[in-house]
């Protein structure tokens, strides 16, 4: 594939890095602030779309930019897959933006300067790792957002966030130290190379049983996907503010995690080398006991963001499901969960965020009857909802439909059960919230103050946008798996 | 271009002699001159290092008179690296620590930097030299003067300490010059290319493996390999600041050099590996010095006793990944000396900073220092996470070539024993972020704002410039490694 030399992937990953000793100096001065963060976001999403025309006439846009040892660089390069996660990624940071401004000052939170800060060095980490054009530049940027992303979660300084923050860390650092690393040095010592490429890098070097090794080494050591039994870090995380639960822990890190299984996948292994070992089966077994557990917890969570976790741990598993099928059916459903979940979930932690602004209420037991004060809210959260059951008309319905035909193209149409329970339980663990909702009676006689209470609209534009998104990406999912099918080159 | 190598040693000597002499004027004489001198070693270092790397090694005899006989500096690309890094490290540290050291040592200060200056004479010397019996002579003018220069830490502790670390710095030389007397006596000469080449003949002689293994221990003392490391922590703990800094990345690395030294130029690697076979043996207590190091850096509560015990697992690093018989291995291993130098020298500025405001660095005096000196702790977090390995920091870098190093090897117990000291060293450093980023506990919940907002304390700017300098570094060196590994290591390998 043709690949053009350009340094506009470096400045997408480094323009929000450059803008943070703006953030820092103007920390006194919050309008001045938000402004630059816009303009760092926007930037970002502007170099990320200039791209975007040649990735799809097929090309490939990249440079390198240190080289460590023969075979393993520093390197950069734009394919389908990358410029698929980099837009989802740098539009909603738009968007969650303005959502925390909202969010945070509404709330008076302490400490936005660093807040916002970290925020910029995540997303810019997440552009890094979607833009990797091998294996040690994207392990480079899963630590460097492991890292970012700590501060945020222990933003509190309370010990709550404090045992919280040691856990995430717990469970991030130490597989990714513990299993990816060895698992990438094996790699590179078994085949002096780490780049991606749609054959894999292997050629013949490994028997079945040190594939399924190496393989689930990868697959847990990206405990960013949240596959069980390493997913508890996600609920704990849960203590950050919702702007980084929304952005970063619906999309971007875990998303990170995922994009990650998927690279190894498809351009470590590769999808031959896969099917001739029947790993394929494997990872769907362990991404099904995900979908299925994670399901089931979250039905019994009251906690609106831990049921949110919960639920975002077994959709990640979709994705991972969707790539272990190996078809490319299988392949375009599981990846172009990325974007629908990514826009449905924001949605929904969104809503959880302004329902807590607005009223200060953590719990599905107490919200009932809310939808008659907040009904933009609970609308968006209706439609976010679809997404994740995936229903349609939201942009969910199109990755799980791909997903079913997935399962019947493999011939492992038993998986099939697994996707269609699942359906069911997010039905039955999200649309009872919005039910009740609307047509529940509130429990205290307080709540019973008349008229709209919606958040400020720094909280309530955002959540509307993503909602009316996300059942847009409906109707024209062409585009992106346009992308998908450059990128896996199916 | 003419470059003067005898210089880079010369001129701290002769600085140490004068700096004495100012002592009876002002101290702050003393000091100008001190920094006069050792701007002009890392000047030499410098333009030696950019000869060397242009037309190859220098070799440079003192005074004219040929070897066997005379004195001869031998600088190849391995050595002229370690000069420059020492050169620069202690340059550095002098324009960081003016303070500390009026600080700690008021009515001592132009004794610290002549000691200083010897010290850092007797490092340079033992990387410049290409003779056994001076390597000798300059490792002992190096320990003299950091016994003298730990003792001056103003505590009781450091005087025990002190004089602990003579006793076991004795046996170590003494160790090593009986070997290199069992060397003089079969080769005849102490001329390290010389005794090489005459030893290549003898390899089944019993009295060259005695002096192989006296000399070798004799270094792992210096060095502080575990178990021969207790006199380490305390010493280098008690130490005061503006001498800690210094000791702490230099002296354990040059050991290092010293030791890959004699196995590459004097014994040889066939020798070693093929002749004695003893690659497995010293990986293995490599291993052990990686997770006993580890293990004892959890126990401590003070950061200055934990990074001390910190230094003790890296050397396990170098150890075993010399000893691992393969060229990824050895390139691990010097890649680590330059990098572990750096790093540590990092942390033990930002530790000195916090020594300046705190005084003392128990676990429990750190509470709040992200509020009061977050530049100081910006550095510490940067070097701390080069320690894990985090990547692009440059200690990633040296442990990816020691891990592909012990797959070569099948040395998979190595392998393991680096992963989990990144854990290890995970788990040491987080632990103190969280009593800098937690501690105090406030009571309300984060929400609106924090009390009294924690004053800002921060160390002298010279000292924070110069750890900006270096967390640079930790990056770049890492960044460009690549390049480090192609233009310096691997051509003294081959």
């Amino acid at each position: 594939m043709e690949l053009i030399p350009s340094i506009k992937p470096l400045l997408a990953v480094l323009v929000p890095l450059l803008v943070i000793p703006i953030l820092v100096s103007s920390s006194s001065r919050p309008n001045v602030r938000e402004s630059w963060i816009f303009i760092g976001g926007t930037i970002k999403f502007l170099l990320v779309v200039s791209m975007l025309p040649l990735v799809l006439s097929g090309k490939q846009i990249g440079l390198t930019l240190f080289q460590i040892a023969p075979g393993a660089s520093i390197a950069l390069r734009v394919d389908g897959l990358g410029m698929l996660f980099a837009l989802v990624a740098s539009c909603l940071y738009i968007v969650t933006s303005v959502y925390s401004i909202g969010y945070m000052r509404g709330l008076n939170e302490h400490g936005q300067t660093r807040f916002v800060s970290f925020f910029a060095l995540a997303i810019s980490a997440t552009i890094g790792a979607a833009f990797s054009a091998n294996l040690l530049t994207l392990y480079l940027f899963y630590e460097i957002l492991s890292l970012a992303t700590y501060p945020l979660v222990a933003h509190h300084e309370d010990a709550k966030s404090r045992i919280s923050g040691r856990r995430y860390l717990t469970f991030i650092l130490g597989t990714s130290i513990g299993l990816v690393l060895p698992a990438m040095i094996y790699c590179y010592h078994v085949t002096g190379t780490l780049e991606f490429s749609a054959a894999g890098i292997f050629a013949g070097q490994l028997s079945k049983p040190g594939a399924t090794v190496l393989l689930l080494m990868f697959v847990f050591g990206f405990a960013k996907a949240g596959i069980m039994p390493f997913h508890s870090w996600l609920p704990a995380a849960m203590v950050a503010p919702t702007p980084v639960s929304a952005l970063l822990h619906a999309v971007a890190v875990v998303k990170v995690g995922v994009f990650s299984i998927v690279r190894v996948i498809t351009g470590i292994f590769g999808v031959d080398l896969m099917a001739s070992f029947d790993l394929g089966v494997v990872i769907m077994t362990i991404a099904s006991i995900t979908i299925l557990v994670g399901s089931f917890i979250a039905l019994s969570q009251d906690e609106l963001k831990r049921r949110l976790a919960f639920s975002t741990i077994a959709q990640l598993s979709y994705i991972v499901f969707g790539v272990a099928l190996l078809t490319p059916t299988g392949l375009v459903g599981g990846v172009i969960h990325i974007l629908m979940h990514a826009f449905g979930k924001i949605t929904l932690f969104f809503c959880a965020g302004a329902i807590f602004v607005a009223t200060g209420k953590k719990y599905i037991s107490q919200m009932k009857g809310l939808g008659k004060k907040m009904p933009i809210t609970f609308a968006a959260f209706f439609i976010g909802s679809l997404g994740v059951i995936g229903l349609p008309p939201s942009g969910g319905f199109y990755s799980k439909w791909n997903l079913l035909i997935g399962t019947l193209e493999s011939g492992h149409a038993i998986f099939m059960v697994v996707l269609l329970l699942s359906s069911f339980l997010n039905a039955f663990y999200f649309l009872p919230i919005v039910y009740q909702g609307f047509f529940g009676t509130p429990e205290a006689a307080a709540d019973e103050t008349p008229g709209i209470q919606e958040a400020n609209l720094c909280c309530v534009v955002p959540l509307a946008v993503t909602a009316v998104v996300s059942i847009v990406l409906f109707f024209f999912p062409g585009m992106f798996v346009d992308l998908i099918r450059l990128g896996l080159g199916i | 271009m003419t470059t003067y190598p005898e210089l880079i040693v010369l001129a701290p000597l002769l600085g140490a002699f004068f700096a004495g002499i100012a002592a009876w004027v002002e101290s702050r004489i003393s000091y100008a001159i001190t920094l006069i001198a050792m701007g002009i070693a890392t000047a030499c270092a410098a333009s030696v290092f950019t000869q060397v790397l242009a037309s190859g090694t220098i070799q440079y005899r003192m005074a004219g008179w040929a070897p066997p006989m005379g004195i001869e500096l031998r600088i190849d690309a391995l050595n002229a690296m370690v000069l420059l890094l020492i050169s620069v490290i202690a340059l550095l540290n002098l324009v960081a620590s003016y303070r500390n050291v009026e600080k700690e040592t008021p009515d001592r200060a132009s004794s610290f930097y002549v000691m200083y200056l010897l010290f850092v004479v007797g490092l340079l010397g033992v990387t410049a030299t290409g003779d056994l019996f001076n390597l000798y002579v300059l490792i002992e003018i190096t320990s003299l003067s950091s016994y003298t220069l730990i003792a001056l830490g103003d505590r009781d502790k450091s005087a025990i300490a002190s004089l602990n670390y003579v006793f076991i710095g004795v046996i170590g030389a003494s160790f090593y010059l009986l070997g290199v007397g069992y060397i003089y006596i079969k080769t005849g000469t102490l001329n390290m290319v010389d005794a090489a080449a005459i030893m290549k003949t003898m390899t089944d002689s019993s009295a060259i493996l005695v002096a192989f293994v006296l000399c070798i221990l004799g270094i792992w003392i210096k060095m502080a390999l575990f178990p021969l490391h207790v006199w380490l922590p305390n010493a280098y703990s008690s130490a005061p600041v503006g001498f800690a800094r210094v000791v702490a990345p230099l002296m354990t690395k040059v050991m290092v050099y010293v030791m890959v030294r004699l196995m590459l130029t004097v014994f040889g690697l066939d020798y070693i590996f093929d002749t004695l076979n003893l690659s497995q043996a010293v990986v293995w207590l490599g291993t052990i010095a990686i997770l006993a190091g580890g293990a004892m850096a959890l126990y401590q509560k003070n950061l200055k006793k934990m990074l001390t015990y910190i230094i003790v697992c890296e050397i396990g690093y170098m150890v075993g990944g010399a000893w691992l018989g393969n060229q990824m291995g050895m390139t691990g291993a010097i890649l680590h000396i330059i990098n572990d130098a750096i790093m540590t020298f990092a942390l033990f500025l930002a530790v000195g900073n916090m020594v300046y405001r705190l005084d003392r660095v128990d676990y429990t005096d750190l509470q709040g220092l992200f509020a009061k000196m977050p530049w100081t702790m910006a550095g510490f977090v940067l070097a701390a996470f080069s320690i894990v390995g985090v990547p692009p920091t440059c200690g990633f870098f040296s442990k990816w070539y020691l891990v592909l190093g012990a797959f070569e090897a099948g040395a998979y117990h190595f392998a393991a024993a680096l992963i989990i000291s990144s854990l290890l060293c995970a788990i040491l450093f987080f632990k103190v972020f969280e009593i800098c980023f937690f501690e105090p506990m406030s009571e309300g919940h984060g929400h609106d704002s924090h009390g009294p907002a924690a004053v800002m304390e921060e160390a002298p700017v010279s000292s924070l410039v110069v750890l900006g300098l270096v967390s640079v570094c930790l990056i770049v060196a890492g960044l460009y490694s690549g390049t480090i590994v192609d233009t310096l290591i691997t051509p003294i390998l081959n």
